[in-house]
């Protein structure tokens, strides 16, 4: 018996993990949309964030994941936890967890997903029924910043543009007194 | 067919040992095992040194003497602070959000537990090798700010809450310093032959191996100056003095593990230790030349090598030294007989360890571990003589020198490492537009 | 079943999607629906990085090969631009908060008719 690579073993343990981290990401999410506290629904979306990341390995992205725990998990979610610490008043605990129109939007977005089930059965047989191709390198992070710094330069500046103005604009607007 | 499998088993073991990865590249799931659990014992054996250490080495800064009482020299306190936190009553405050307060130590434990699978302890002695193991490390580290925010906020009470708020904002500020300072290392691993750098901390070591140079003192004084942002931020990080304001009691009562005793306290506390381990790991990886020894060009040729080789085993038995000294200086009286019959037999384990560690064929082996495991150890040393030395720091004054003084310097060390690596590149396209 | 293809992913994110906007149309708390944008935004990302893995798959000659990154660069630039939208949001909520005292979406109604 001859040890298998990890990459030639990924095809027989992909099934289980692939299940296990979307039935973690689907009850985290209902959790998100359905705890009346908040605190409650932030700690479900961490969960639902650190499912997602496992996700992005299986899918051999392994930089995006390693982003994806870096800023949402470890960034933007502190960023959350901070404001419900801030703007959490015990007013807030006695209201009621749906809004007023929580039935036009229920009927709104169980159209949404009747258009998504018909998408499905129309278009199921587009992608072929072949197993996913493996990428084994390690050259994920090189090939990334090969496009990010060639191809997409013009946005990445942007997006640091965007930045700047997102941090000085959540400064202006969260103080006292300009 | 029961020998049959026997057999399979062996070979599956034995196949592993003949190859030069770590156990998660290979695929090995019973040396990955055996990995783990290896680095879960030897954390838990390097916490309680730990604590024992700080408490003698502080006592001893401060021209006192430490617990002397519990075993001989104090060598059994820790354990017995164990036994006592395991056996403390288990109180949760009245008001406070019962799911939240559960999670909230074993957040922080699992952020500083899970660092561990990518630090290099030699070549092949990771538990795996991750081609993206640096960010894992950052990533897996800022996730204990989130069990942080939400163990002051489960408590339900106001010190707690201000000193999680405090500690995490400390902590975010200077998680932008550290990725700074890595990124410039990281730069530095690019400037080998086929000018690919490597995010993987093994690779790390490798290519500062390559261009025979810790990263430390590569171009002068760049590599030190980013070694010393880190080495400042990550004090800042694992909220040790003189950045400890959160928890300080005189402060604010212990912050954001005020309402928290017993075993979890314990949670908590073993996750501070083990937080410090693993950035002074990332900081040794990247700047002091991870398992490589010292004076590797300097003081080359195989007599050196030997010599150098000799280093664990000769370290074990001047402790051994030490141990039968003090043994022979504790008092003539029959109540210290047990203690002095204790001391010598620590020291017995010690000496016989030392005497493994100078047969050649361990000398090999265990070489790599030493070295990486010494200059960690020199790490935990400078924690302490930092909480014996320095006074805190205000809460402005420490965001201050977060944002406004380490990451200026951080970017300005990043520029001008990128422009030293590629000076030569500049240099051929100005001279030859 | 057994399989995984990229059907599985996309059905995955069609399913955080919805998820998501059940959250944005009916609660009531603001912090509440913007982890739900956030769970939009997650549902986006997973579909972008199955097709780029989907692409890779794919010859050269049509646009694949390892080096057809494409959807996980645009997924990275979808995670920062995510952080900045949080922030911002975050900034407005606490400035609402400061005049109006509560987070009930209920009572952002100062320019209805």
């Amino acid at each position: 018996m001859a040890v298998d690579t990890a990459f030639n073993m990924a095809p027989v343990a992909t099934p289980f993990f692939f299940y296990m981290l979307s039935g973690i990401m689907l009850i985290g999410g209902i959790l998100v949309i359905t705890r009346k506290n908040p605190v409650h629904s932030a700690l479900a979306l961490i969960t639902v964030l650190l499912a997602q990341a496992g996700i992005y390995l299986m899918l051999y992205a392994p930089f995006v994941a390693g982003v994806q725990i870096i800023l949402y998990a470890g960034g933007i979610m502190v960023l959350f936890l901070f404001v419900i610490m801030l703007v959490n008043i015990d007013r807030a605990a006695k209201e009621k967890t749906f809004n007023s129109q929580w039935l036009v939007g229920s009927v709104a977005a169980i159209a949404l997903g009747g258009l998504f089930v018909a998408v499905y059965i129309k278009g199921n047989n587009i992608f072929p029924e072949h197993v996913m191709p493996g990428v084994a390198d390690d050259s994920n992070t090189q090939n990334v910043a090969t496009l990010l710094y060639g191809q997409y330069m013009f946005a990445f500046e942007i997006a640091s543009l965007l930045l700047l103005v997102a941090i000085i604009g959540a400064v202006v607007m969260a103080k006292k007194r300009i | 067919m029961g020998h049959d499998l026997m057999g399979q088993i062996v070979q599956y073991i034995q196949s592993y040992l003949s190859s030069d990865q770590t156990p998660g590249a290979a695929g090995n799931m019973f040396w990955v095992l055996v990995y783990i659990l290896a680095v879960f014992v030897g954390l838990s054996i390097a916490v309680i040194a730990m604590n024992w250490l700080e408490r003698k080495i502080l006592a001893h800064m401060q021209v006192r003497l430490g617990p002397m009482r519990v075993g001989p020299h104090g060598l059994l306190q820790p354990i017995a602070d164990a036994i006592k936190l395991l056996l403390k009553e288990d109180i949760i405050p009245a008001e406070a959000d019962v799911a939240i307060f559960w999670v909230a130590p074993f957040m922080v434990v699992l952020a500083a537990f899970i660092v561990f699978i990518v630090v290099p302890f030699g070549p092949t002695h990771a538990v795996t090798d991750m081609n993206i193991g640096i960010l894992f490390m950052l990533g897996v580290s800022s996730l204990s700010v989130l069990g942080i925010v939400m163990a002051g906020w489960a408590s339900n009470s106001h010190y707690p809450l201000i000193g999680a708020l405090r500690s995490s904002a400390q902590m975010v500020s200077y998680e932008v310093a550290m990725g700074l300072a890595v990124v410039s290392a990281i730069v530095m691993t690019s400037l080998n032959a086929s000018g690919t750098g490597t995010l993987s901390m093994i690779g790390i070591v490798q290519a500062q191996q390559e261009q025979g140079v810790w990263f430390i003192f590569k171009f002068f004084p760049l590599g030190l100056i980013a070694f010393f942002i880190f080495a400042v931020a990550m004090v800042a990080e694992t909220n040790r003095a003189p950045f400890d304001l959160a928890e300080a009691e005189s402060e604010l009562t212990a912050g954001f593990h005020t309402e928290y005793s017993g075993f979890r306290w314990s949670l908590f506390f073993l996750a501070e230790y083990s937080a410090m381990i693993a950035v002074s790991s990332i900081a040794v990886t990247l700047w002091l030349g991870g398992w490589l020894r010292p004076f590797p060009n300097l003081l080359s040729g195989s007599t050196w090598d030997l010599i150098f080789s000799l280093f664990p085993g000769v370290t074990f038995l001047f402790l051994a030294a030490m141990c039968f000294f003090n043994a022979v200086r504790m008092p003539k009286h029959p109540f210290f007989r047990i203690q002095t019959i204790g001391l010598a037999g620590f020291g017995v384990v010690l000496g016989l360890i030392g005497l493994v560690m100078l047969v050649p064929a361990v000398r090999i082996r265990v070489q790599d571990i030493f070295w990486f495991s010494a200059k960690v150890a020199a790490f935990m040393y400078l924690y302490i003589w930092y909480r014996g030395t320095f006074p805190r720091y205000r809460f402005d004054q420490l965001m201050q020198m977060g944002w406004k003084v380490l990451l200026p310097m951080g970017l300005g060390v990043l520029i001008l490492t990128a422009t030293a690596g590629l000076w030569p590149l500049i240099q051929h396209s100005i001279w030859h537009p | 079943m057994l399989h995984i293809t990229t059907l599985h992913y996309l059905v995955l994110g069609a399913a955080l999607l919805l998820l998501g906007v059940i959250g944005v149309l009916t609660r009531r708390n603001v912090v509440v629906v913007l982890m739900s944008i956030e769970l939009i935004l997650n549902a986006v990302n997973l579909n972008l990085v199955a097709f780029s893995h989907y692409w890779q798959g794919m010859p050269v000659h049509l646009g694949g090969g390892s080096l057809a990154l494409h959807g996980q660069v645009f997924a990275i630039f979808v995670i920062t631009d995510a952080a900045a939208e949080a922030a911002v949001g975050l900034g407005i909520l606490i400035a609402f908060f400061r005049n109006k005292e509560t987070v009930n979406i209920d009572e952002v109604h100062l320019l209805k008719w």
